[in-house]
């Protein structure tokens, strides 16, 4: 991938930057790159005799080799060699039996043109061997090597590669179906395209692990420190051709649960004594089965109906929760929406209000419901607001909908019952007209001070006086200054950064937020907040109830009814749109050994186990943390269900049952062979995040760092054969890990540029919270695809490159998106007529910056280049806003923030010097 | 001079004055001997269509203390052109317009006729009548219904470029705008949360917005006037939204449980009225006009919880101190009824409900600012309907029976010091050297506020007499009274009428007959049960009557012993507040009838004929009327009644029978015409229910405890224990010649 010459040479500032790991302090340590003459001969290691080690050689030569698909793409740009540094082929026999297979060995000390040095240490006799056609290993940077001293760095291209893990997933495991019965089996990537078949344990759509192996014992957990989680997803979506969910109901006595650990009824329970009782496989009690539920077992002590009930074959799967399950024992009133909509001076001005006005009047035909035949039962509310607060009667009996202000926001009220929340259909001419009418009757308003708090307390009173719950939709411009409760002044204080008070940005500025996020959380009251701001408006504090609620925050920083509407209104649209469950309560239940002792997400506890949401949408995960409380054994695995009692958006109380068996085992060895990169960085980027708020940021960082480096450590000092100390070692499903993690270390959160301000570290920090894998992980390593060779035939999207700017050709034109962001790179070269399909006109020069979407064109190439970017916004919860970057413009500083391979120029470290780092941090914890 | 009692109709027609002396005994002791004060009923503003308003200031008197304003009693210099006060005898000289005076071309106000004079005079922009509506909504759809209706038709009947506006409440306050186009708007305030005046204020927009370090100031009058536009508004301006906000005003919406009373919030309804008002604009005449249909059940000034189980406080809870709002409540009304009539808005209150409403504790808005009190049983009955009318009724001169930010200040000569005034008025705190220390009724002030006036505001003025035993007044010499009334004229218009009154000092040794016979015993009576009923109210029980007993007025004291303002029995507090409201303003007319109810009688035998209100008067072949002030019952006797239902006045030969029929028909016509507040309007006939409004007023001469008449063509025999008049007399006279009494 590396493109012509002048962009080849590896930039001058990736050798400074690597002084920070100290120049040439040890003997192992990383040699300074920039300085070939210094760097000691001895450590440059490459010993053959681990690979041979490793096992049998023909396997070896597969391993190392450059999968086909990978091969061909190294191969177009790349004058002399590559070293694969990728996974072996799954054709390889014996994959994933042996050690040795699993298991990626790559040398950090590479010296490259012989001619450069004297002697040639590294490569050891019999290296060729193995890789023949490479005799080179550690190519020169650039081809035509115009700047020979440049070249003693490590050369990227032999570090472990993303997108070839990727690639090679997608090849292996995206052709067939995933059927989830097998125990502990590690599902395809989330970059893999995929079928699932539900076949006894949850689809990885709702829940992934970090690892699909788990130890026996805290003392094995403890001395790998591979985390013990579950990212559970509990109402994801699902792809059409698979199918959602059954619904089960069992009439007026309820789910059959476990006596002891009320655990409900799932494939893991085991039915004895002829069916009459069975035991519960999480702890083992034996309960009674009611005699409306008994059924014979067969000869292999299975129920004969087993097939006939999704409790007793599925992994997932729904229960009708009967009256017990409801608050007050009564049965839920069907939700409402609140619309709430600051109408001060700057909402107006910039167009906020009238958009939002606008778009209301057909999105709420489109509000949540089971059945798309029939109406939804959500009822809205309408309520605008500065200083005071003016609600809307909108009764359908009504000529004109009437204002009641109530400016007594110190003790917030709610004015009116009946005729607040209304049902769409039968007061759609009053809705309407008071939609028309909200933009009028402000436009000319003067009113520049907002309140907050009392906004929430509003759409909570008006929940709990139609004792429902539901969603507020608050769509909010300016720091909260006006004398109410929940007052805030601005704090934003840059000095902070850097210190130890840094993460008092991060904390709320008020503790009056928590207590009324605890409230709304009792009322099942979700609050989604649209941020308009153009200055700081503490989003740490705003989101506090937000992120308690179970809800999102959407931030459009600078908002411009041109450029940001597009994005806004769709955003929108889904937030209304979208499946969700209110005032939900989720439980994980585990096997007697284990136990869910931490929980990140969007939501409240008020005790140790119970996950309460106000509001549980389809994007919306919770990633649960496992203890050891006790041993697992072998041969039972380790169970572990998630059940989510919620109120559907038609007001039926349910309980969503996910269930998930892994292996357990003794030998660290099974552990390392079953683990899930993407989802350890999911886990270790919440868990970091959520450090912030109490933590130093450095300390945060460096506890990462150390986590990793002990979890690679210990696979290196117990699984993987003896070998250098110079050699670096990864497991093969945690390669990735160095590179990845260092995406975690420099983002924004942890290591700030300049120009970042504190409500976008916030707006960020709350964000991750809640994302999947899959978002997770494009999120921190963007996807970057190439289109300069876009084939308009083909459906497939063309296979994404490294995020490196050494991967950018001058002559193409590149897709970036990390799920909050498209970015469309144009090199300078870009060929005219590639230039012309995209935007229309063949001059780089004319090219609008400013564009927020491509210009549609007749040809095919623009067609399937905009299809591209559609199925790539579709595939996200948040709508891309797309931005055109030219190569060399001011923008491409944004840009390049996000080739995460590279240094950041706030000091974020490369890919390849980090991953020098952390060799040195493990042989640190090795000697 | 012709009699005494053409003396006293002449005074009164011209001054609007009754005096219950009108030989005043010359000295202190004398005074208090007499039991009755020296003391009158005066109606500041009794409609006189002979008295044009001149159209100058008056001339006052130049001494600080005193600015007594020149009247016939003054001494004249024509020639020097000076004329001396005739209650301090300071002299003074006549300002520069009355350059051209002369015995023969004298000012209005030197002429003996214009002892009662008004004045015109020009003080400040004037400012519209403003009308601020204060509506409940807890009530039964057809009552609002009906209420909505009276208030429609009421904007048509107040002048075009008055002010109104409109709070409604329920379980909420709304307090809505009149300005708007489009989407009806209001402002909501929770009932339960007491707000200072300058929060609510606040809350209206009527602050400034905090400037350049300016915390919520407040804003000058006249922007408070516009900001305040929002909800007060031009009746011509507004007519049409406010019509329709009317017509969609809506019952409370909020339910009520069973077993509950609905929330009713008025106590924070109007005391955001009030403090509307006196933010922005005090002192301009105003009328709050309270429509309720229950009593206040939440926040301040709660007289009765939710919980329908408690009921609302009886006398008998009161008597037993078990009226655990009852304190609370009345000091809040208290205090915002103060407020209101510091700023001279006037509070109305129209309570029509089958139970009580709180009137007990919510009088004093109206008995201390002038306003109305109107109870009914429902807002859908004539009697609210035509009552809420006549609020708005026109005199001769097709302007308003109402005035507003009225000021009473009372002048007296040497010998006299004033001593308090009893009516809807509050003490204005003015000392001087005419107050006395002795007070009676609201004193130790010479000035007074009425915030609202009728032409039948009569207030009850208490005099003493300081003149020393030892320290005779000259012979012929006039005592004199002067009464100075500033008041806002329903047209806008500020005047002042002036009343100069004098009576000659008599020495009660040697003229107590002429002072006997200068006595006018309806005014004492009047005055005399003004007093009772004032104590009444502020101490109640029994001690009352024996007050009463020992300062015995012949026969109406018989009456008033068992009136309403002072027995409580059957009557509840509300009812008795109202009954009590109603006697201390009226007129003595008016006054009378309510204390001695008027009995007529028509029957075959003679022209229709006043009767003795005696049980004797009940015959069958009578058809009585009765009017009681707030009832009117036309009773028909047993043989009329079983004529009636024998239809005998369908026939052409019994035409005569018809007319008897209609006869009191047609004078309780009459009646109802002119009064205010329409009374209880009830046609029964004998042994009807309703009877007993006649049977509980006569003078029970016969029942069944001396059935010596019984079976005689005599009358009806009441069923009680009460004492008979005759037992009375009985009585009182074996008091009178006891030395012990």
């Amino acid at each position: 991938m590396r493109g012509p010459p002048t962009s080849g040479a590896p930039p001058v500032s990736g050798a400074q930057s690597y002084s920070q790991f100290g120049q040439g302090e040890t003997q192992n340590g990383p040699p300074p790159m920039g300085a070939p003459p210094q760097r000691p001969p001895v450590s440059q290691t490459y010993t053959p005799g681990a690979v041979n080690l490793s096992g049998p050689q023909p396997p070896f030569s597969q391993q190392f080799g450059a999968p086909p698909v990978s091969m061909q793409q190294m191969t177009n740009q790349m004058a002399s060699m590559q070293v694969g540094s990728t996974a072996p082929s799954p054709a390889g026999p014996g994959y994933g039996k042996y050690l040795c297979f699993c298991e990626l060995i790559c040398l950090l000390y590479i010296f490259s043109l012989p001619g450069a040095f004297g002697q040639v240490r590294g490569p050891q006799p019999g290296y060729t061997g193995p890789y023949p056609g490479q005799p080179n290993y550690g190519a020169p940077p650039a081809a035509p090597a115009p700047a020979p001293p440049a070249t003693k760095r490590l050369d990227p291209d032999s570090v472990p590669s993303p997108i070839q893990v990727i690639e090679d997933d997608k090849a292996n495991k995206g052709s067939e179906p995933f059927t989830t019965g097998v125990r502990g089996q590690a599902p395809p990537l989330v970059t893999t395209k995929f079928q699932v078949k539900d076949q006894g344990n949850a689809s990885p759509r709702y829940i992934r692990c970090t690892a699909y192996n788990m130890p026996c014992n805290s003392d094995m957990a403890k001395q790998s420190q591979v985390p013990l989680a579950a990212v559970i997803k509990p109402l994801a979506p699902l792809p059409p051709d698979e199918t959602p969910p059954y619904l089960v109901d069992h009439g007026e006595s309820g789910p059959i649960r476990c006596n002891r650990c009320k655990a409900y009824m799932c494939p893991y329970m085991q039915f004895i004594e002829g069916g009459r009782r069975f035991q519960c496989g999480f702890c083992s009690c034996v309960t009674e089965v009611p005699p409306h539920y008994f059924q014979h077992l067969d000869h292999t002590g299975k129920r004969v109906d087993c097939y006939d009930r999704p409790e007793l074959s599925m992994g997932s799967y729904e229960f009708m929760a009967t009256v017990d399950y409801c608050k007050n024992n009564k049965i839920p009133q069907p939700p409402a929406f609140i619309f709430l909509i600051d109408v001060s001076y700057n909402a107006v001005k910039n167009g906020m209000v009238g958009i939002v006005c606008q778009e209301l009047k057909t999105l709420l035909d489109y509000l949540p419901r089971e059945n798309p035949d029939v109406e939804s039962n959500i009822r809205v509310g309408f309520v605008t607001y500065n200083k005071v607060l003016h609600f809307y009667n909108v009764k359908a009996s009504l000529a004109q909908p009437q204002m009641m202000v109530v400016s007594d926001v110190a003790d917030m009220f709610v004015p009116l019952l009946d005729g607040f929340l209304v049902n769409v259909s039968e007061s759609r001419v009053v809705i309407e007209s008071l939609l028309d009418q909200i933009p009028e009757m402000f436009a000319d308003t003067r009113e520049t001070e907002t309140v907050f708090g009392p906004v929430i307390q509003a759409g909570l009173e008006a929940l709990k006086a139609a004792d429902c719950a539901g969603k507020l939709f608050v769509f909010h411009s300016s720091l909260p200054i006006a004398e109410a409760p929940g007052k805030l002044k601005n704090r934003e204080d840059k000095k902070l950064v850097g210190t130890d008070k840094e993460k008092s940005l991060f904390q709320p500025q008020v503790s009056f937020y928590n207590t009324l996020a605890k409230e709304c959380v009792v009322q099942g009251c979700c609050v989604d907040l649209f941020l308009f701001p153009n200055q700081y408006v503490d989003v740490a504090t705003l989101g506090v109830v937000p992120t308690s609620t179970g809800g999102s925050i959407y931030k459009y920083t600078y908002f411009q009814a041109s450029s940001d509407q597009e994005r806004f209104l769709n955003d929108l649209r889904r937030d209304v749109q979208k499946p969700m469950g209110f005032d939900a309560v989720m439980r994980v239940r585990t096997s007697t050994g284990i136990r869910a002792t931490d929980f990140f997400g969007s939501f409240y506890m008020s005790n140790t186990t119970d996950v309460e949401l106000a509001g549980l949408d389809c994007d919306k995960t919770v990633t649960v943390e496992f203890r050891h409380d006790d041993k697992l054994s072998e041969e039972t695995g380790a169970l572990m269900q998630c059940a989510v009692l919620y109120t559907s958006c038609s007001g039926q109380r349910r309980l969503r049952i996910h269930n998930m068996a892994v292996n357990c085992c003794s030998q660290l060895a099974d552990l390392y062979r079953n683990c899930e990169t993407d989802t350890v960085i999911n886990f270790f980027a919440k868990y970091a995040y959520r450090s912030v708020l109490s933590s130093p940021i450095k300390n945060v960082r460096d506890s990462l760092v150390n986590q990793c480096a002990q979890i690679l450590a210990c696979y290196r000092k117990n699984c993987a054969s003896p070998s250098s100390a110079g050699q670096l070692i990864l497991p093969e499903c945690m390669k990735l890990l160095p590179v990845y993690l260092n995406c975690v270390l420099k983002s924004d959160v942890l290591q700030p540029g300049a120009d970042i301000s504190l409500d976008d570290r916030a707006y960020l920090r709350q964000l991750v919270s809640t994302m999947d894998v899959s978002e997770s992980h494009v999120f921190f390593y963007p996807r970057l695809l190439p289109l300069q060779k876009l084939d308009v035939e083909s459906i497939s999207v063309p296979v994404a490159v490294r995020d490196s700017e050494e991967r950018l050709s001058r002559g193409g034109v590149y897709l970036l998106e990390n799920g909050l962001n498209i970015f469309l790179w144009v090199g300078v070269n870009a060929q005219q007529e590639l230039l012309q399909n995209i935007f229309g006109t063949p001059a780089f020069g004319q090219i609008d910056p400013n564009m927020t979407s491509l210009p549609a064109l007749d040809n095919p190439f623009s067609k399937r280049l905009r299809e591209i970017i559609e199925s790539v916004r579709a595939q996200r919860s948040r709508y891309m806003k797309l931005m055109v970057v030219k190569q060399e413009d001011k923008l491409e500083l944004i840009f390049k923030h996000f080739l995460v391979e590279d240094k950041s120029n706030n000091g974020g470290a490369s890919y390849v010097d980090f991953l020098c780092h952390m060799h040195k941090e493990i042989r640190q914890l090795l000697s | 001079m012709s009699t005494y009692q053409e003396f006293i109709q002449q005074n009164e027609d011209r001054d609007g004055v009754r005096c219950s002396w009108n030989l005043w005994p010359s000295s202190r002791l004398e005074a208090t001997r007499l039991v009755v004060p020296v003391s009158c009923l005066y109606t500041p503003l009794k409609e006189r269509p002979d008295l044009p308003p001149v159209q100058y200031e008056p001339v006052l008197c130049s001494r600080a203390n005193c600015k007594a304003v020149l009247n016939p009693l003054c001494q004249v210099d024509f020639r020097a052109k000076i004329w001396a006060c005739n209650f301090c005898f300071q002299r003074n000289s006549f300002p520069p317009s009355y350059a051209g005076i002369s015995e023969v071309n004298q000012p209005a106000e030197l002429m003996p006729q214009f002892s009662t004079i008004e004045y015109i005079v020009q003080r400040g922009p004037p400012t519209p009548l403003i009308f601020l509506y204060v509506v409940d909504t807890c009530l039964e759809e057809e009552d609002l219904q009906a209420l909505k209706e009276s208030l429609q038709m009421s904007l048509s009947l107040l002048p075009p470029n008055a002010l109104v506006g409109l709070i409604t409440f329920g379980r909420m306050i709304q307090i809505h705008e009149l300005s708007c186009e489009g989407i009806a708007k209001s402002y909501v305030f929770r009932g339960t949360k007491e707000l200072t005046p300058k929060q609510i204020q606040e809350m209206l927009g009527l602050m400034k917005p905090a400037t350049s370090g300016q915390q919520g100031k407040p804003l000058a009058p006249h922007d408070a006037a516009a900001a305040s536009c929002i909800f007060l508004q031009p009746v011509q301006a507004v007519d049409m939204n406010l019509t329709d906000l009317l017509g969609e005003l809506q019952r409370d919406p909020w339910p009520v449980p069973q077993g509950k009373r609905p929330l009713r919030s008025t106590g924070i309804a109007l005391s955001i009225a009030i403090g509307l008002l006196e933010g922005t604009f005090p002192n301009t005449g105003a009328r709050v006009m309270l429509f309720t249909g229950g009593p206040p059940t939440q926040g301040p000034g709660m007289v009765v919880g939710d919980e329908l189980k408690p009921p609302i406080r009886s006398w008998h809870d009161i008597q037993k101190d078990n009226a655990r709002h009852l304190k609370k409540a009345t000091k809040y009304y208290e205090a915002l009824a103060n407020r209101a009539a510091v700023n001279g808005h006037s509070v109305d209150i129209y309570a029509c409900a089958l139970d009580q409403t709180g009137l007990l504790e919510m009088k004093c808005l109206s008995n201390l600012t002038g306003g109305h009190i109107v109870m009914g049983d429902s807002f859908n009955t004539s009697l609210f309907k035509q009552t809420f009318q006549r609020v708005f009724s026109k005199d001769y001169n097709g302007e308003f029976r109402m005035a507003f930010g009225g000021t009473l200040e009372v002048k007296t000569s040497r010998e006299l010091k004033i001593s308090g005034a009893i009516g809807p008025c509050v003490s204005l705190n003015t000392k001087g050297p005419c107050v006395s220390d002795n007070e009676m009724g609201v004193g130790g002030t010479c000035q007074w506020k009425i915030c609202s006036l009728t032409p039948a505001t009569t207030l009850a003025m208490y005099f003493e007499v300081v003149n020393q035993h030892n320290a005779p007044v000259p012979q012929g010499g006039r005592g004199a009274v002067q009464f100075v009334t500033q008041y806002q004229h329903s047209n806008t218009q500020r005047r002042i009428r002036v009343t100069t009154i004098a009576r000659n000092w008599a020495d009660a040794q040697s003229q107590i007959q002429h002072i006997e016979s200068s006595f006018d015993q309806e005014a004492s009576a009047v005055l005399m049960a003004r007093l009772g009923v004032f104590r009444a109210e502020s101490e109640e029980g029994p001690d009352v009557l024996r007050w009463l007993d020992r300062q015995l007025i012949r026969l109406f004291m018989f009456h008033l012993r068992r009136s309403p303002f002072l027995q409580v029995f059957n009557n509840s507090p509300d009812e008795s507040s109202y009954y009590r409201h109603h006697f201390v303003r009226q007129d003595l007319t008016q006054s009378l009838i309510m204390i001695q109810p008027i009995l007529y009688s028509y029957s075959f035998y003679g022209p229709p004929e006043p009767v003795l209100l005696d049980s004797s008067s009940i015959l069958p072949d009578r058809i009585l009327l009765m009017d009681t002030f707030f009832q009117l019952v036309i009773y028909h006797g047993e043989t009329i009644a079983q004529w009636r239902k024998a239809g005998y006045q369908e026939m052409a030969e019994y035409e005569n029978f018809k007319q008897l029929l209609q006869a009191p028909l047609d004078d309780a016509q009459e009646i109802l015409q002119t009064r205010f507040p329409m009374p209880r309007y009830i046609d029964t006939e004998h042994g009807g229910s309703q009877a007993r409004f006649l049977l509980s007023k006569v003078n029970p001469s016969q029942t069944h405890n001396n059935l010596y008449a019984w079976g005689q063509e005599s009358g009806a025999p009441i069923l009680t224990d009460d004492v008979s008049l005759q037992v009375f007399m009985d009585h009182l006279k074996k008091l009178a010649v006891s030395s012990s009494a």
